[in-house]
Parts: C-alpha cells; sequence; structure tokens
C-alpha cells in the first residue's frame, strides 16, 4: 500500500503504569488473584446546568447496567469511593515530569487534577482523575521529528473481569495505579512507523525505572485516518507486535467503508426511517436455535428493511469487515446479543425460504437489505433503532468512533468518540506547583537515557551496539545488566535474552517463567561448571517444555553432564587439528562436511546441537 | 474570581473575567483557554486556564507574561422547565437548605453550585417526578456546619405548612455534617405529624456519577409517599453500595464515619425503615401519621452548651462555660463520668441555676451515676444523668425545654421524660 497516497495520519497515545504506589491513596500499585468483600454501585451522568450530557457519558447510562466490584486485601476507602482523594503521589509528579525534560516538553506551572467523566464502571468514581503535565516536545526517530503533543498523569481503571446481562464485574486492585501517558502528533505515516515510535517511548519510560513490568502495564491507544476516511481511535493495544497490524487493518476496513459509501451513493440510498416488523411468526416452526429461544422465553423476532444496502454487509472477499459487524456491535449496546442480516443468510439454523419469507415481508427488493433481531420486543425495537442509525451513518461515510483491539489483529466497535465537554477541576486534591527549584532537582537526578545505556554496554561489557540496543527496546537491558555484572559473562548473557528465549518463544512457547531468578540460578551451575555454555538452550528448553525451573533435574532429564561436554571438545579440537589444511581452505563451509565426521564418533550420545555449537566455536578459533 | 497580586491586576487591566477566553504569554510561549475562577490552594502568581482539551492548567504570570481576552463569555439562559403535575400522584415537599445533595456542575469553569431554585433542586433528580409531585421549596444555601437555631425553626415552619396544606410527607436535602442535630430539633419541635419529615444527605456529591444522592432522595420520597410513618427521620445509604437505604430516628442516629456512605447508623436502636427499590420494610415501632394539623412548638433556648470531658480537664474551663449558660450538656466517660476536680464545680454551676446533664462518650449504652463514687458525687453535686440519650440529642432537646420552661424542676423533669423516642429504659441483647 502505497501510505502517503492514502493520506495515512497515526498519532500514538502510550500509557504506561508506574511502581511508584497509587496515584491518590497509600496502596501499593499490584494486582492479586485472591479477592474478599464486593459492593455494588451504580452510575448516572451528571448534568450541568445547560443540561448538557456528554453523549459517550449518556450512552454507558442507557445501557442501565450495575456495577460489582470486588476488593482485595489491599484495597482502601480511596478506591471504594468511600473516602476523598489523598494528595497526588509525589514520585508520581516526579516520573511524569522526569518524561517531559527527556521529551523536551514544557511543563504547566502548576498541575491541577481533572475529573474526566467515564461512567462504564470502570472508576468507582465515575471519573477518571487526569492532569495534564507537560505539552509541545518531541522525539527523533531516524532523521524524522515526531511531535509530543502532551504528556498527562491519570489513574487507571478497575480491571473489567466478566459482564453477565446488566452486571459488570470488576476488580479495583488495578484502579488508581498512576499511568503516564504520552500522546504524540498526527505524524505517523506507516505502520512499522508506530511500532518504532511505541517502542522508543517505551524504552525511554522504562529508563525511570519507575514503571510496572509485564503484560498490560503499557498500552497504546491509536488514532488512525486516511483521506475521505475519519479519525477513528483504537483503544488499548498490549501488544507492540500487533500495533502495526491493527494500523493496517483499520487503512482496509475505512477503505472498504469508502467502497461502501460509493456504491450505496451510486444506488442513490437515503437515510433510512426505521420500522420495525414483528416477523415471529415466520420462524414459529423453525429450527433456528436464536429465534426459537427468543419466541420461548416471551420474546419475538423483528426485522427492518434497509433499502439499496444489499452487499454492503457481509466481509469482502479479503475477509475486510463492512457494515454487518459495525451493525451488530451499535445493536448490541441496546442489550440484545447480536444480529442477523440478509447478506449472511440463509445461514445459523435460517433457512431460504424464512429469509425469503421475512423479505417478502418486509417488501425487500434486489438491492435491498434487512436485519433481524431475535429478543424481547422492546429491547429490540431500541437495538433495531441503533442498528438503523450506524447504517444510515454509511451513507456519509466512515464515523468517527472508538474501537476495542482484538488478539487477531482486528476490531470492535466499542463506543462513540468521546465528547469534549466531560471534564471539571477535581476540587479535593490540591493542585501541585512546578517550580524552578522542583525542575531543577529533576535535571540533576534524571535517570540513564537509552543511549546513554547503549554506549556504557559497549564500553564496559564489550556488547556490540546491535546487542545493546536490542536488549533495550526488548526491555530486557535491567535483567541483562543484573545477571551479566555478577553471574555470566555478557555474551553468555546477552545470547540467552536476544537468541535463546527469543527462539524458544518463536516456537510457540510460553517462556514468561524464565525470570532472572532463575536464569541466575543457571549461571551459577554454570559458573560451577556443572554443564557447558553450550548446553544451554537445551536445558532452557527442557524447563519450558517441562514447566519445571530447576536446573539438576533439567541436567537429568537432558541427560547431560559437563563430562559429556568435555568428551565432545575433545573430540572437535582433535578433528580440527587433523583437517586444519581443509578448514582454511573452506572456512566456515566446513563445518557441514566435518559435522559427520564428529557425529561418526559421537553419534546418540550427545544432542547433535551442542556438537554443532562447539565445532563452530572451535572452527572460527582457527580462522583469522 | 479570587485572583489578587500581580494576577489580580494583569487580569484587571486585560478586563478580563471568569468564563472568557484568554491567551496567555509566558516564557514566550502563548496558551490559549478560558479563564477559570482561582483555586483556593493555587499558588499566588498562578493563573488557571482550562484549555481546548478540557485540562485547567496552572500559568505562572511574571513580569513579561501577558494576558489578552479573545472573547467575552457568552452567557446562555438555562433551559426553563416547569414541574409537572399529576392527579394520580401524591404531593411531596422538598425543602431546599443548601448542601451537595443537589448541585450543578458549570462545565465550563469547573464551579459546582447548589439547586438554586424549587425547579433546579427538582430536576437535580428528575426520577423523583416519577413518583411524586414535586413541591419544591429552597430554603436557604448553606453549608450544615453554619446552621443556628434560627434555621432550625424556619425548617420546622415550613415543614409543619407544607404537611398541613396537603404534602404527604417533607423531604429536607441537607448537609450531612450536622444532619443530626437538625433532625433531633425537628423531632422536639413538630408534633402530631401527619407524614413524615425526612432529613436526607449525600455523602458522595451530586455532581458526580458515583453520588448516592440520587437514590437516598428516591428513598426519602418513598417514604413519604407509601409509609404511614409520622415521625422525622433520617434517611442515607444503609451499606457501601448502592443497594438500600434505611430510615433511622431523628433523635437516635448519628453521623458515624467522616466519609463512608453508610456513615449513618442508628446508636443504641434498631432503624425505623429499610427501603429498597419500592420496597419498604419497617423494622422497629414507630409514630404512625397523626391526624394533624401539625403544630410547632420551635422556641429554644441559644445559651446551652455542650462539654466533651478528657483527662487534665480543668476546672475553670468548665466554670468559664457554666457561668454563660442555662445549661449543658457532659460527654463523660463510660458510664458518665467526670474527674473528681469537676463535681464542685457542678455543684457550683446548679446553685447558681444551671442545668448539668450527663451522657456518654461511648454513645452505645446508658450512663449510670450510682455505680462508682465518683458518679454519686455528681449526682449530689445535682448533675442530672440521661440515659442513652446520644450527647447531641440530648444538647438539642436541652435548647428546646429551656425554650418551653425556665422552671428547674420541670426542665429536669422534660429532660429525662423520653419526647420523641430519645432514650430507651431498654437495651436489647
Amino acid at each position: 500500500m502505497d501510505y502517503r497516497t492514502l493520506g495515512l495520519k497515526v498519532g500514538i497515545e502510550v500509557h504506561q503504569q508506574l511502581n511508584t504506589g497509587k496515584f491518590f491513596c497509600s496502596c501499593e500499585s499490584d494486582l492479586v488473584e485472591e479477592h474478599g468483600d464486593e459492593f455494588v454501585r451504580r452510575l448516572r451522568p451528571t448534568q450541568s446546568e445547560m443540561g448538557e450530557i456528554d453523549r459517550a457519558a449518556l450512552m454507558e447510562a442507557e445501557k442501565k447496567l450495575q456495577f460489582r466490584y470486588e476488593a482485595v486485601e489491599s484495597s482502601c476507602l480511596v478506591e471504594a469511593d468511600e473516602e476523598p482523594p489523598h494528595d497526588a503521589n509525589r514520585l508520581a509528579i516526579e516520573t511524569a515530569l522526569e518524561m517531559s525534560y527527556v521529551l523536551r516538553a514544557t511543563p504547566v506551572d502548576e498541575i491541577h487534577i481533572m475529573r474526566k467523566m467515564v461512567i462504564d464502571g470502570s472508576n468507582t468514581t465515575g471519573f477518571q482523575r487526569t492532569a495534564l503535565v507537560a505539552t509541545d516536545g518531541y522525539i527523533e526517530l531516524d532523521g524524522k521529528r515526531i511531535t509530543i503533543e502532551a504528556i498527562s498523569l491519570e489513574e487507571d481503571a478497575a480491571r473489567k473481569m466478566s459482564e453477565s446481562g446488566s452486571e459488570v464485574l470488576y476488580r479495583i486492585d488495578r484502579l488508581g495505579i498512576p499511568l503516564v501517558e504520552i500522546a504524540t502528533g498526527p505524524e505517523i505515516s506507516t505502520p512499522d512507523e508506530a511500532k518504532r515510535v511505541a517502542a522508543r517511548l517505551g524504552s525511554l519510560l522504562r529508563a525511570t525505572r519507575r514503571v510496572r513490568r509485564g503484560i498490560g502495564t503499557i498500552r497504546e491507544d491509536l488514532n488512525i485516518s486516511i483521506s475521505g476516511g475519519a479519525r477513528v481511535e483504537v483503544k488499548g493495544v498490549q501488544e507492540l507486535r500487533l500495533l502495526p497490524v491493527y494500523v493496517d487493518t483499520e487503512i482496509r476496513r475505512q477503505l472498504a467503508l469508502l467502497e461502501v459509501k460509493d456504491l450505496l451513493r451510486r444506488r442513490g440510498a437515503v437515510d433510512v426511517v426505521c420500522a420495525v416488523e414483528d416477523v415471529s411468526e415466520v420462524f414459529s416452526g423453525s429450527k433456528c436455535r436464536v429465534t426459537e429461544s427468543a419466541i420461548r422465553s416471551g420474546g419475538g423476532v423483528y426485522a427492518a428493511k434497509l433499502p439499496r444496502f444489499a452487499g454492503t454487509l457481509a466481509r469482502t472477499d479479503d475477509g475486510i469487515l463492512r457494515l454487518g459487524a459495525d451493525l451488530a456491535a451499535h445493536a448490541r449496546v441496546a442489550g440484545v446479543r447480536g444480529l442477523f442480516h440478509s447478506d449472511e443468510l440463509p445461514g445459523y439454523g435460517i433457512t431460504e425460504e424464512e429469509a425469503a419469507a421475512v423479505a417478502a415481508r418486509l417488501g425487500v427488493e434486489d438491492e435491498d437489505a434487512f436485519v433481524l433481531i431475535a429478543d424481547e420486543r422492546a429491547r429490540a425495537e431500541a437495538a433495531i433503532q441503533r442498528a438503523v442509525e450506524r447504517a444510515n451513518a454509511a451513507i456519509d461515510g466512515v464515523p468517527e468512533e472508538t474501537r476495542a483491539p482484538l488478539p487477531d489483529g482486528s476490531t470492535v466497535y466499542s463506543r462513540p468518540l468521546p465528547g469534549k465537554a466531560r471534564m471539571y477541576p477535581e476540587t479535593d486534591v490540591r493542585p501541585i506547583r512546578v517550580d524552578d527549584d522542583v525542575l531543577q532537582s529533576i535535571r540533576l537526578n534524571l535517570p540513564e537515557l537509552p543511549e546513554e545505556r547503549v554506549s556504557r554496554f559497549v564500553r564496559e561489557l564489550n556488547l556490540s551496539e546491535g546487542q545493546a540496543e536490542a536488549l533495550i527496546d526488548d526491555g530486557v537491558d535491567e535483567e541483562f545488566e543484573l545477571l551479566a555484572s555478577s553471574f555470566g559473562g555478557p555474551q553468555v548473557v546477552a545470547r540467552i535474552y536476544l537468541q535463546v528465549l527469543p527462539e524458544i518463544s518463536k516456537q510457540g512457547r510460553d517462556v514468561s517463567s524464565v525470570d532472572v531468578g532463575v536464569l541466575k540460578l543457571l549461571l551459577e551451575k554454570l559458573n560451577d561448571g556443572a554443564f557447558a555454555k553450550e548446553a544451554i538452550p537445551d536445558i532452557l528448553l527442557w524447563m519450558v517444555d517441562n514447566d519445571v525451573y530447576d536446573v539438576d533435574r533439567a541436567l537429568d532429564g537432558i541427560g547431560l553432564r559437563t563430562a559429556d561436554i568435555e568428551m565432545v571438545r575433545e573430540v572437535c579440537d582433535r578433528i580440527v587439528r587433523e583437517r586444519e589444511d581443509f578448514i582454511r581452505k573452506r572456512g566456515e563451509a566446513s563445518l557441514g562436511p566435518l559435522m559427520g565426521v564428529v557425529m561418526k564418533e559421537l553419534r546418540g550420545k550427545v544432542d547433535g546441537k551442542i556438537i554443532s555449537a562447539v565445532l563452530s566455536e572451535r572452527i572460527r578459533q582457527l580462522l583469522p | 474570581m479570587g485572583y489578587a497580586g500581580h494576577v489580580g491586576r494583569l487580569l484587571e487591566e486585560a478586563d478580563a473575567a471568569v468564563g472568557d477566553e484568554v491567551e496567555v504569554t509566558r516564557r514566550g510561549r502563548t496558551h490559549r483557554g478560558i479563564l477559570m475562577p482561582h483555586h483556593d490552594f493555587s499558588d499566588d502568581a498562578i493563573v488557571t486556564v482550562k484549555l481546548s482539551s478540557g485540562y485547567n492548567v496552572g500559568l505562572c504570570l511574571e513580569g513579561e507574561s501577558k494576558v489578552r481576552v479573545v472573547s467575552k463569555k457568552l452567557t446562555k439562559d438555562p433551559i426553563r422547565r416547569s414541574l409537572p403535575t399529576d392527579e394520580s400522584k401524591k404531593d411531596v415537599a422538598f425543602i431546599g437548605t443548601g448542601g451537595t445533595i443537589a448541585s450543578y456542575v458549570d462545565y465550563r469553569t469547573g464551579a459546582v453550585h447548589p439547586a438554586k431554585s424549587a425547579e433546579e433542586l427538582a430536576f437535580s433528580v428528575p426520577e423523583l417526578m416519577d413518583v411524586c409531585n414535586v413541591r419544591a421549596r429552597v430554603l436557604y444555601s448553606i453549608y450544615s456546619e453554619n446552621m443556628e437555631v434560627n434555621h432550625w425553626q424556619e425548617l420546622a415552619r415550613a415543614a409543619a405548612s407544607e404537611l398541613n396544606s396537603g404534602a404527604s410527607g417533607a423531604v429536607v436535602p441537607h448537609g450531612t455534617d450536622t444532619m443530626g442535630f437538625t433532625s433531633a430539633a425537628l423531632s422536639f419541635m413538630l408534633g402530631r405529624l401527619s407524614g413524615p419529615v425526612v432529613c436526607v444527605g449525600s455523602q458522595r456529591s451530586s455532581d458526580r456519577p458515583s453520588s448516592d444522592a440520587t437514590m437516598n432522595l428516591l428513598a426519602a420520597t418513598r417514604l413519604c409517599v407509601s409509609s404511614d410513618i409520622g415521625e422525622v427521620v433520617v434517611v442515607m445509604h444503609g451499606d457501601i453500595s448502592d443497594t438500600y437505604c434505611v430510615a433511622h430516628r431523628g433523635v437516635k442516629v448519628r453521623k458515624m464515619h467522616s466519609s463512608r456512605r453508610d456513615a449513618f447508623r442508628s446508636v443504641d436502636i434498631d432503624p425505623v425503615a429499610r427501603v429498597e427499590g419500592s420496597e419498604i420494610s419497617l423494622l422497629s415501632g414507630y409514630s404512625k401519621r397523626a391526624a394533624g394539623p401539625v403544630e410547632v412548638r420551635d422556641k429554644m433556648s441559644e445559651r446551652v452548651s455542650m462539654l466533651y470531658f478528657y483527662p487534665g480537664f480543668e476546672p475553670e474551663h468548665f466554670e468559664m462555660i457554666s457561668g454563660n449558660v442555662e445549661g449543658l450538656i457532659i460527654a463523660g466517660t463510660g458510664l458518665g463520668h467526670v474527674s473528681e476536680k469537676l463535681v464542685k464545680p457542678i455543684s457550683k454551676a446548679v446553685k447558681n441555676g444551671v442545668f448539668v446533664g450527663v451522657t456518654t462518650q461511648c454513645l452505645y449504652g446508658a450512663v449510670n451515676l450510682n455505680v462508682y463514687s465518683t458518679g454519686r458525687d455528681m449526682i449530689s453535686a445535682g448533675a442530672v444523668p440521661l440515659g442513652n440519650m446520644l450527647p447531641e440529642t440530648a444538647y438539642v432537646k436541652l435548647m428546646w425545654v429551656l425554650g418551653q420552661t425556665k422552671d428547674p424542676s420541670e426542665v429536669a423533669a422534660m429532660m429525662v421524660k423520653d419526647l420523641a423516642g430519645e432514650t430507651t429504659s431498654r437495651r436489647s441483647v
């Protein structure tokens, strides 16, 4: 795709959790497995004197949900919204100011905490506390300047555990963890660049050493638009590697919607007037489980015609989502489980005859489509109304909205873009003065930046620049340094982080249990001579496969002892000596033929990978 | 707008008022936004501006800084709405006193102000109109800690006149800090109640989505519409969940937590009722609606004090207070004790015609001055034990009793007599 011609504009917001303790109370920022007491709340949008209510807030309220919160052992009354917030966490403020300095942004002179209305229950208060810390910064990436529009601090939301019927369950352990939010300008112009910008911001944040680590501790929001399309926010991406995928998916989705728009216009489609028909009769003897259960529980089947919409609802031949999925997502806001549309019928147990009967009842002609919802009457009608409104928006093109990322790289509609009138001051928290003294102390206590760390690793630990950068980009530089300086040679440790573990994980295995502690024990045993370094990949692979992180058991498991490696070394040394001329002539290409010679002697005794590792090292030693 | 000094002058010279769109230039950077009011804890050199992103930021105005007004504030007229009436529904009176239970946010400036008119009061919770015909009036708009005797009196007269003109109950939205005092005062002032008078508050102000105001107000209203209670009660959350509310007897209720939603507790007795959705369960004996008309006896003496005893309490302090009042209530330790040093000053005060009543800091349980010698000495000195009356209730009651009579023996007799459920002779296990 030619992104320039498409007019692709991407901006990123990075949200990084801090390990400084919570923003407005004295609790730790830890997530826990066990929960204690529960409490239940409802939220309602508040009114301004003008009677204005935010459109996103109103939509949430219409769902009339009840929220259940699980408190944990460390939960306090502030988190339960049973006590006013305490003063803002000083360490969190300092971290945000450090980031402002590093990103060359200008801090405000006094930080004011705001309440941002969020009434989906994710905050017990019904608002998220947030503050703008600095503006107008930039980073440089491969010679290109990306502006940093704003650096803010906000409190994280509660964890959504489940949703059933009209109740949503949250756990409040995550609520109130400070998040540094960094928003770039929309200058990012390719999917890959989006990933590189996010990685860079991530490594700068980690440099403060005040960030939480692990899955979900850093999340990205993407703002994506193309010419003729609209700004769409993909909110809450957790995996860096999927970032370019979401950008790409969104470009294709917007292109597909622009085609839909053209088609509708060519057909002369006009705004659909929502007319819901009760078509329950058609399904009185249906085999479709959805319609059958709706009718049995006192509801019915309801349908509405979408004139000129035929063929705009199903996925494209390339599998790109078109209107159907969005209509369903909008309908679900009214509380239904989903909808059927004519592009996908017959199907889902609905026969061709039934679909045709519905079409006949609605007066559907060739170019027309229809939607169908089986549910309780009022709910179905409200849902169809929403679906029709979404369909009408398609005549104008791509609507601005917020979408949720899915693990397969696609996204699903979640809500309209939040409106603007949704922030007002948090009067319970004192503003924080940022004067020259504060800034001076930030400058004097600045953390080591990634590029400084790269040169130190090169200088002190003899890494290549590439190795050092890779360690930092992967966020394992701290672990690396800890291990390399006390337990193993830097090259051995770097190899574990940059080759061994990535290779194991590439095979679809989860290496998250191989933590610093495990590696520390492994390297200690290595230093004791329990095995040779060439055996490290096999040992780690065995650990991950067996989910047992004990070095001795791993050595038993792969049947490997130092003696074996010694034997390999002896054989390799001898063969290399004997074939020195051959090696000098053929260079590294001599490995293949010599492997055959060595294997003749050692086959069945030691793993071929270890032999190959030892042999290639001996060959390299010989070569200039 | 609260800006003083250099900042105040700069704003004045620029003719900038809160709500105006302004441009602030400082350190070579210009920020545009809406001028916000000065935050009480904001630095004097700081001007607060709301940027177009919605964020407020504090900008420091020093020597070279400039302020320019881009456009003056547009004043939109609030939408005028009138209260609906429905013949099939009962009338409930809402008598506003201030506090945050019915308040509005001005999103432009962030200012929160309580409902100023009857309509604002009613439309702060439009759901009320599904339950009753709202008769709203805003009596005054003050923080509850600023309540004084004349406010209680005005409130009592307003509640009586509403009930006497056909309201099936009166709801009194009230700040929570002194709501227990007000409910006690109304309990003594109002007789032959033809409907409930319900004091109701919120622990999270109604400008927040998580406010408890809506549920508390609805529960109070339901009590007025569908119960036969003829008492002054306080209605608040029964739990930290938004599941049910509890109605407490006005003379037996106390705010027992500074911030929780379920801060109000009935002390030493069961609550009067529990309200869950539209369901009302009556939990203990209560006075039923009387035929009326409601009578008001609102005279009170303001020359009454309340004194919290602690180790080291100086007899002179006691005398400074007792020398200036007609009566005083002691919150004593345990069964109602004070140190032996205070026995003589008590005796002197009683001889001078000052009523001295004794309650307990324990709040739960009754005083008993027969058990220990200090207690017996206090009795001999003329102190009157007041059973399990709450200290605050005893204080309010004494003000009211002294408004009805100055005769010492009558005062003492009325103080120990149960007039509104404020003292109980049995305390169940």
